[in-house]
């Protein structure tokens, strides 16, 4: 099926993209260790980059590759955060998740 | 051949995600999203994008992830994450039926339009079909069109980095915070009867 007549596409690297963002959505929405959810969020961001790569390559245009780029240092930026927050609520709260966030509450 | 790494790899790449998202233990999470990577990296390779794939492996599976299991380590790594408890009444359901709707718009999007995905004009001068490697195209791109965003994302790193700086130092006063009496509570509070 994937090696049809007109040989192998680039389509499929999209539907391979779209699976992978609809498993880290859904690990985000389920999960509740804060740090697994930081996993699916690259996940996400993971199958974003696959499908600029293979737009990029659809287009015959290297704008595709620059915006992962980006993309990769965002993200790296993001997990520096991310895991300060982290480990700033789990000095208080050791074995907080995702839920006790309502502690915030005044 | 490419069709033969393509489907290699995204086997990796979907076992990888599957144990992110339903390992028990985050340390396996953490080892899973390496699989899922590195995958990805050989399908950069596949396309022609040598140089995104270095930099997946060395930032993604040689920093983020380690950077990942370092703070597992620092914060304990007995916790385990009980996945047949529903926290909120019918969260999973609803969280498997919006993935489930996701998945499908975007699939549909997709087989519609499958023979023809991209209709914009093709590049005039960053073609991915020209003389120089990849890299030297990129770095051209990235120091000629794209410099603005470049000096800017300078700025981004040093307010991440200084950020991560000041939320990780030990407050003075430090004492950890009482657990709260009751984790249901809905704000109601019942009046107080004077004798």
């Amino acid at each position: 099926m994937i090696v049809a007549a007109q040989g192998f596409q680039p389509y499929w690297y999209l539907v391979l993209g779209a699976l992978l963002f609809t498993i880290g959505t859904v690990g985000l929405l389920v999960r509740r260790n804060p740090l697994v959810m930081l996993m699916c969020v690259e996940l996400m961001l993971n199958a974003v980059n696959l499908t600029f790569v293979t737009f990029g390559r659809m287009l015959d245009d290297i704008g595709g590759q620059v915006i992962v780029f980006f993309v990769l240092v965002v993200a790296a930026a993001e997990v520096v955060v991310g895991l300060g927050i982290i480990v700033a609520v789990s000095r208080r709260r050791p074995n907080a998740t995702a839920d006790d966030v309502s502690a915030l509450r005044g | 051949m490419e069709a033969a790494i393509f489907i290699v790899c995204a086997a990796i790449v979907l076992v990888g995600a599957f144990g992110v998202v339903l390992s028990k233990h985050p340390v396996h999470s953490a080892l899973s999203l390496v699989a899922t990577l590195f995958g990805v990296a050989v399908l950069f390779l596949n396309q022609n994008a040598q140089l995104l794939a270095v930099v997946q492996v060395i930032v993604y599976t040689g920093a983020i992830v380690v950077l990942i299991l370092f703070v597992l380590m620092l914060l304990g790594v007995d916790t385990q994450d009980d996945l047949s408890v529903d926290p909120i009444v019918g969260q999973r359901a609803l969280a498997y039926l919006a993935g489930l709707a996701l998945l499908g718009s975007l699939l549909s999007v997709f087989i519609v339009n499958r023979d023809d995905l991209v209709t914009g004009r093709h590049s005039a001068t960053a073609a991915l079909s020209g003389d120089l490697s990849n890299i030297a195209q990129l770095g051209r791109q990235i120091f000629t069109t794209w410099i603005f965003a470049f000096e800017i994302t300078s700025g981004l790193l040093t307010v991440a980095v200084i950020g991560a700086v000041v939320m990780a130092r030990r407050p003075s006063s430090y004492e950890p915070m009482p657990e709260p009496e009751s984790m249901d509570d809905d704000g109601y509070e019942p009046e107080q009867v004077e004798a």
